[in-house]
């Protein structure tokens, strides 16, 4: 956990007076809508179908209890008691009053969380991966470097007023559970030769309308130089990103235009004037932060403990050990995902009350500590494997053991039109729809890791370009049509994925990803093959003549 | 629209000069791009000071010859969301070490005072009255800042690495 100072601390507050000042000017009617918007944006505040969204920060996804409680308490008092996770390790509340959000941020305040650049055309929350600092294999917890970019891009005068939002994801692992390659900045930590760490820098991923897979701009950039490079895509982006479309203005789109060559030599000259400024990072600065995460103090444990021993026998916790339990570093620990998805549900929406509980239950089970991914799922990182099963019987009171997890009814979907307004068509209804369909815990089980991302519009929140099945909401003649693409990916070997042929209207939906299912289920070689990697083999026309031979 | 200087609603001794308007004999002008490099000679003879008016969109590197001898730039926002002229004058403090007026002309209000200041702005045209007269209070909104700008403010990271070795004389 990283613990924030008095310093982090007064920025925040300043930050909080000076939002409520602005909301005061607002709601007197000295600024306008147009002028309070991007201050409003800047501070995670957008205006939906419905009523104001408010979008609150989780850095890197970590959470302390005391944040999470934090999180329920405004679901609470200022919204109608539930919060929804996002694919942006953000959580939006999507019921708040416009005269209560400064209580709310000065709330949140008091443990150090903030809605700050959650929205708005500056650098975004800096994500990472959701097992960082326990997953087995990484160089290192990658959360210090994260929280060092953090803080510099954090009210960056230059950076304020981008002509696109703008996102940086880090991970440490080979494994890539951070979706770097779909981000406008990816990180990827390593060490050079030397044994000193540095990073693979990506540029220009992206989704949305025109979605690219990022590109390696450089191989290695010593840790102690990331700031000053960052600083100077980020100038080069400033200067030169297009903003006479609001559409061709993410850096992807300027990487794109002017090749990756042309780019990163802007890059590197930019780079030059500044890399020996005092934007090099020594390692006392490292160390400072790195100091300032603290680490459980793990026991020695057995490897497998009694009590595990004796659940195993219960087959419905062996369903979810399979899928919610995972390796971590220290022997005798676990990282367990919490899944977000029951049937039926909004993926990603958690209640005050399993907010709060879940918080008592990392206090006793995880050190206090608790992770939220990009797929919409929570975690908790430091689990000892003798308390697996209590965990389990704990969670499942809570809702919250649907044995699912990167299983068919592991969906991400945006709110689309039940919430957005940018929407084209809904998202809940398909993605709660496909999870009765696939309840099945054998059938799911059967078909193995397979994620469909769901976008209510070609903005693409939900990813859908990067699902394993993709299901993108469009409107044609005032109708909802859903266009299916497959063989989409968001780890280390992202892709796109391809489209099947032509939309299909709402309530075909769930039987064309049957279709697509079962025809994976009889093209695959072997039970072990994935869905993904089926397509991959063979491409999309199986899967099209399947689907569009009886339609 | 009033003028901040010096954290003070100040005179504006300046006068807007348009690409064709003529030149007048005496006084401070400023004078936009395009016709300051046309002309530079002859402005730059003429009594009173000279300031230019730079777009967002041209290149800043054309202006550095002559920076030793304007009295003051002045960069543009044409609306608040475009923050081009925020590098540009980064780029004319701290890597041109310009020590002139640097002045924020366009959309300018009270919110963006301290992101101004910090990117090395000394002189404001603000839009509305009230801002202008918030600009004190506005600018000392905070006090901790995280990245190093031309500015010289500490930042967080340099703050408690004095924190820290003060302690560590203290024990
Ligand atoms: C409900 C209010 C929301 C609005 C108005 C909204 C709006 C947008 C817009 C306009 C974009 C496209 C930006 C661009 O490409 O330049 C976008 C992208 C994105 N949004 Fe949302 N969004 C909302 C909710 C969400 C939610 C709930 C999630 C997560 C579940 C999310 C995750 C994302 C992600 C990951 C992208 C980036 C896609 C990319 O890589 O380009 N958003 N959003
Ligand atoms: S993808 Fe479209 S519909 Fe879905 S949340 Fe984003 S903007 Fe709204």
């Amino acid at each position: 956990m990283y613990a924030y100072d008095e310093i982090d601390r007064t920025l925040v507050n300043e930050r909080v007076s000076e939002f409520r000042d602005q909301v005061k000017r607002r709601l007197s009617g000295e600024l306008t809508e147009d002028e309070f918007k991007i201050l409003r944006l800047q501070n995670g505040v957008y205006l939906q179908l419905h009523a104001y969204m408010f979008r609150v920060a989780i850095p890197y996804g970590t959470l302390a209890t005391n944040q999470l409680r934090a999180l329920a308490h405004v679901a609470r008092k200022y919204d109608r008691g539930y919060g929804h996770f996002t694919t942006r390790q953000n959580i939006q509340f999507n019921w708040i009053k416009l005269a209560e959000l400064p209580d709310a941020l000065a709330d949140l305040a008091k443990v150090g969380i903030h809605a700050m650049q959650t929205s708005g055309n500056n650098m975004r929350n800096v994500t990472s991966d959701q097992w960082a600092g326990v997953a087995p294999g990484e160089i290192e917890d990658p959360r210090i470097w994260s929280e060092l970019i953090r803080q510099h891009t954090t009210l960056h005068p230059e950076f304020s007023f981008l002509p696109r939002k703008f996102k940086i994801a880090i991970t440490a692992s080979d494994h890539d559970r951070a979706a770097i390659k779909i981000h406008d900045i990816g990180l990827k930590l390593i060490k050079n030769e030397e044994g000193e760490t540095g990073f693979e820098v990506l540029v220009g991923g992206g989704l949305g309308r025109t979605p690219f897979i990022g590109k390696t701009i450089k191989h290695f950039v010593h840790g102690r130089d990331i700031l000053s490079y960052i600083e100077a895509i980020l100038r080069v982006y400033n200067q030169y990103g297009r903003r006479d479309n609001i559409y061709k203005a993410r850096i992807k789109i300027l990487v794109h235009e002017l090749g990756i060559e042309k780019f990163s030599r802007e890059v590197e000259e930019e780079w030059q004037h500044i890399r020996n400024s005092s934007l090099q990072i020594d390692d006392e600065v490292i160390e400072d932060i790195r100091s300032r995460f603290t680490y459980p103090n793990y026991e020695k444990l057995p490897h497998m403990p009694d009590e595990l021993r004796q659940a195993t026998a219960d087959a419905d916790f062996e369903a979810w050990r399979k899928n919610s339990v995972s390796p971590h570093k220290v022997q005798g620990y676990s990282i367990v995902t919490i899944s977000l998805k029951p049937i039926g549900a909004p993926p990603g929406d958690a209640t005050a009350e399993q907010m709060d509980a879940l918080a008592d239950l990392a206090d006793k089970y995880s050190f206090g500590e608790i992770r939220v991914g990009h797929e919409q799922n929570l975690a908790l990182p430091h689990v000892a494997k003798r308390d697996l099963p209590a965990l389990w019987k704990a969670l499942d009171k809570l809702g919250l053991a649907t044995p699912n997890v990167n299983l068919i009814t592991d969906i991400i979907a945006c709110p689309g039109l039940d919430y957005c307004s940018l929407a084209n068509a809904r998202s809940i209804p398909i993605a709660q729809e496909l999870t009765r369909r696939f309840a099945n815990h054998e059938l799911a089980n059967l078909i193995g890791r397979l994620h469909i991302n769901i976008s209510g519009c070609i903005n693409a929140c939900g990813h859908h370009h990067v699902g394993h099945i993709g299901i993108l909401g469009v409107e044609k003649n005032g109708e909802e049509i859903y266009q299916i693409t497959i063989g989409g990916r968001a780890d280390e070997a992202a892709a796109l994925g391809n489209l099947i042929g032509p939309g299909v209207k709402f309530d075909e939906v769930a039987d064309v990803i049957e279709d697509v299912v079962e025809a994976y289920l009889a093209l695959r070689e072997r039970p072990e093959e994935l869905f993904i990697d089926t397509v991959k083999r063979l491409g999309v026309e199986p899967f099209k003549e399947r689907v569009y031979a009886t339609r | 629209m009033p003028l901040v200087n010096g954290g003070k609603i100040a005179d504006d001794s300046f006068v807007k000069l348009a690409v064709d308007t003529p030149l007048p004999e005496s006084g401070d002008i400023l004078v936009p791009a395009e016709r300051f490099v046309g002309e530079a000679e002859v402005l730059l003879k003429r009594a009173g000071r000279v300031g230019v008016i730079w777009p967002n969109s041209r290149d800043i590197d054309e202006l550095v010859p002559y920076l030793g001898k304007v009295a003051a730039v002045a960069l543009v926002f044409p609306t608040f969301r475009d923050g081009r002229a925020y590098s540009q004058a980064r780029l004319l403090r701290e890597r041109y070490n310009y020590r002139g007026e640097l002045r924020a002309t366009g959309q300018i209000l009270r919110d963006q005072f301290v992101f101004m200041l910090r990117a090395g702005f000394d002189s404001f045209e603000v839009k509305k009255q009230a801002d202008a007269e918030a600009f004190m209070q506005t600018a000392k909104r905070y006090s901790v800042f995280y990245q190093p700008t031309g500015d010289g403010r500490i930042t967080a990271l340099h703050r408690r690495m004095q924190l820290r070795h003060s302690e560590g004389v203290g024990t």
